[in-house]
């Protein structure tokens, strides 16, 4: 399609939503300001035109599907017949299944902790030398880089060249300079998840980054000073008084990047398609979407095995805001 | 604040400077690599790209067509870069085993008695006293300076060869519509949960701070299906542009709403009383005091949502075609890298491509995004 067909038919998907809304309340205002008498009859229908396209997006694409996931996951392939436990039992199975489980459990034990640990490390470091603002800049730039971009990026630091050949990956050259075989990175087990971990750390740091030096200015200087003149050493002050301080704010960037290492897709697609022992369940989900003409309920299994990892998150965000909603 | 130049700040410096180092290098390699010619690229590391080094090549001269006949002997003479871009020669070797054993203007035997010599711009002089009788002619080795030269080239076939270009094109029309629709439909959504007062008000909300966490993947089944049936209830295809905008309108609906609530709760309740009280009708208020009074905050969501979109692979995988006129960025990106998994110029160069509109967004409006993010966003 030509750049003036899409142009096209972009605008008229964006005015179509700035029409609905637009007449529908024209209308209404009018008979609104014309009747003057009891305003529960426009006000209902206003309520209905405010809500309606929201809620029933919401409905189509977030509230219905979570059901009929669930309720495929009981059922066959494409859906029909129902087989009981059947899909589950599969799963436990599988060995893909497996080894799905255990690296994305190896992905939330070691990328929130350490992109948590560097973005606070960082965020301290930068707050007292005077180039700081441009160093932070610096470390935050990888989060507006999609996950296949800095799939391209690291899978060139990770190449591989003969010992005999000049390496033009980073880290075989640094390999090779410090007199070590260079090595096929990606494809050595176990470890390689541990390359490819590296690459969402590198994105995610950012995000811990700013988010703790907003934090960290909230922190009273009087109580830094005090520390100080008292004799406490940087590294004691640290402990002792910043951690605790920012107890929140760990906890809140440590749940965000946590939702998203579960759903931790594009990187494995990109980079290794689960080959080498570095499945996870999301790609494994992507996969039975469409292997052999794709299978709902190993893919609905799947999918609401992701799913069960949030729900504590769920719930203590419904606890949190009913608490706040009390205040 | 005491100004001293102590042993920690030092080592404070030195280890930011680490990390800073560590965490543009990969970057800064791409883009130097995407700028470099692509027969270096192969051979060489990015970091070598800034000193003048010494490659060695080989080459072939032309084979008896070309020979001539002068003084009893016979020449065969041209230059041996032919189309390609000339270099400066240092010495050059005739058999593999002694690749520079011959400095230039001096001359080499062949073991078959016939004489080349070589000079600094790749002109040789092939001399034999008997008549050239081989179609393919010898391989010369040489030894070369290669000074820093960075090329577009690399863009250039990557923009329109490759099909980049029109997957640029087609990833912004996927993502303003994504990022706009949204936008129109959560702030009327956000105003009402907000500021009119209906049944099931908190539900609703309840339902929105839920399925902020809810995994795009328990979507992706049911909504492929009911595409495919809406798709061949009235005879359209079932992966297209407007299925697109409303499926990424779904799954950012909740943190739009949510962010906007957030910012929307904030604004002084007394200045809507007074708003209703002179007569005004909701849709008057929201029009005329709290969009205007929303811009910042319209601005970072629009920025969070605009590069979460600019940046997904799986909802672009699955709800779009993979011919040229319906595929993204990211989806190209990643068949090149399974295509041309060892073309460096393309992928380095792609990749880069993909990656300057969030990078330009990001160096121009870094404090809206910081704002949007740092707001709490919670992405399902």
């Amino acid at each position: 399609m030509n750049i003036f067909s899409l142009a096209f038919i972009v605008l008229v998907g964006i005015l179509f939503f700035v029409l609905f809304f637009h007449f529908s309340n024209f209308v209404l205002d009018y008979y609104e300001k014309k009747s003057k008498s009891s305003f529960t009859f426009e006000n209902s229908i206003r309520v209905i035109i405010f809500i309606a396209p929201a809620f029933i997006v919401l409905f189509v694409f977030i509230i219905y599907p979570v059901f009929e996931t669930i309720r495929l996951s009981f059922f066959d392939k494409v859906g029909r017949e129902f087989v009981g436990w059947h899909n589950y039992s599969w799963a436990i199975k599988d060995p893909d299944f497996r080894r799905g489980i255990l690296n994305n459990l190896g992905w939330l034990l070691i990328v929130p902790t350490l992109s948590t640990f560097f973005g606070l490390v960082i965020a301290n470091l930068a707050d007292r030398i005077w180039w700081g603002t441009i160093a932070k800049s610096i470390i935050f730039m990888p989060m507006a880089i999609s996950f296949v971009g800095a799939g391209v990026i690291w899978k060139f630091i990770y190449d591989y060249r003969g010992p005999g050949d000049d390496q033009i990956g980073l880290l075989n050259a640094i390999t090779v300079a410090l007199g070590f075989e260079p090595q096929a990175w990606l494809t050595i087990s176990i470890w390689n998840n541990l390359f490819l971990m590296a690459i969402m750390i590198w994105i995610q740091t950012g995000l811990a980054l700013v988010i703790f030096s907003a934090a960290l200015r909230s922190i009273p200087n009087e109580t830094l000073d005090a520390a100080r003149i008292d004799g406490a050493s940087e590294l004691k002050i640290f402990w002792s008084i910043i951690i605790p301080y920012l107890q929140q704010t760990i906890l809140v960037i440590w749940t965000i990047i946590t939702i998203l290492v579960l759903k931790v897709f594009d990187i494995i697609y990109a980079m290794t398609n689960g080959q080498w022992q570095t499945e996870v369940l999301a790609n494994l989900m992507y996969d039975w979407m469409f292997r052999g003409g794709g299978d709902s309920g190993r893919g609905s299994v799947l999918a609401f095995c992701i799913m069960i990892g949030v729900i504590p998150i769920l719930a203590w965000n419904l606890y949190q805001h009913r608490k706040d909603q009390q205040l | 604040m005491t100004k001293k130049i102590s042993f920690t700040s030092i080592l404070a410096q030195i280890l930011l400077l680490l990390f800073v180092v560590a965490w543009i290098a990969p970057t800064f390699g791409l883009f130097i690599s995407s700028l470099r010619d692509k027969d270096v690229l192969a051979i060489s590391g990015w970091w070598t790209s800034f000193i003048t080094t010494e490659v060695n090549e080989i080459y072939r001269t032309k084979g008896m067509e070309v020979q001539f006949e002068k003084d009893g002997y016979y020449f065969i003479e041209d230059n041996l870069f032919g189309d390609k871009k000339p270099k400066e020669i240092s010495s050059f070797g005739i058999t593999s085993k002694d690749i520079n054993g011959y400095e230039i203007e001096n001359t080499a035997t062949f073991k078959d008695g016939s004489e080349i010599t070589l000079s600094k711009n790749g002109n040789y002089s092939w001399k034999s006293k008997e008549a050239f009788s081989k179609k393919k002619g010898k391989r010369i080795f040489i030894t070369a300076l290669s000074p820093p030269s960075f090329t577009f080239e690399n863009y250039k076939e990557v923009l329109f060869k490759e099909g980049l270009g029109q997957a640029f094109i087609n990833t912004f029309a996927v993502a303003i519509p994504s990022t706009l629709i949204p936008l129109i439909i959560c702030s009327f959504f956000a105003y009402s949960l907000t500021w009119m007062k209906f049944f099931g008000r908190d539900l609703l909300l309840a339902i929105v701070i839920a399925s902020l966490v809810v995994p795009l993947q328990m979507s992706l089944i049911p909504v492929l299906s009911l595409y495919n049936d809406f798709g061949a209830l009235f005879g359209v295809s079932a992966k297209s542009y407007p299925g697109i905008w409303m499926a990424h309108t779904g799954f950012g609906l909740a943190s739009t709403t949510f962010l906007l609530w957030n910012f929307l709760k904030s604004l002084p309740n007394e200045m809507m009383e007074a708003a209703r009280v002179d007569g005004a009708t909701h849709y008057d208020t929201f029009i005329k005091i709290v969009v205007p009074l929303s811009i910042p905050a319209f601005a970072s969501i629009f920025i969070l949502q605009f590069l979460w979109v600019w940046n997904d692979l799986l909802v672009g995988l699955v709800f779009l075609d993979k011919n040229p006129s319906e595929i993204i960025l990211t989806a190209k990106l990643k068949e090149l890298l399974g295509s041309r998994g060892e073309n460096w110029e393309i992928l380095t160069t792609g990749a880069f491509i993909s990656m300057s509109v969030p990078l330009l967004i990001f160096f121009s409006l870094q404090r809206y995004f910081i704002r949007g993010l740092v707001a709490g966003s919670v992405k399902g």
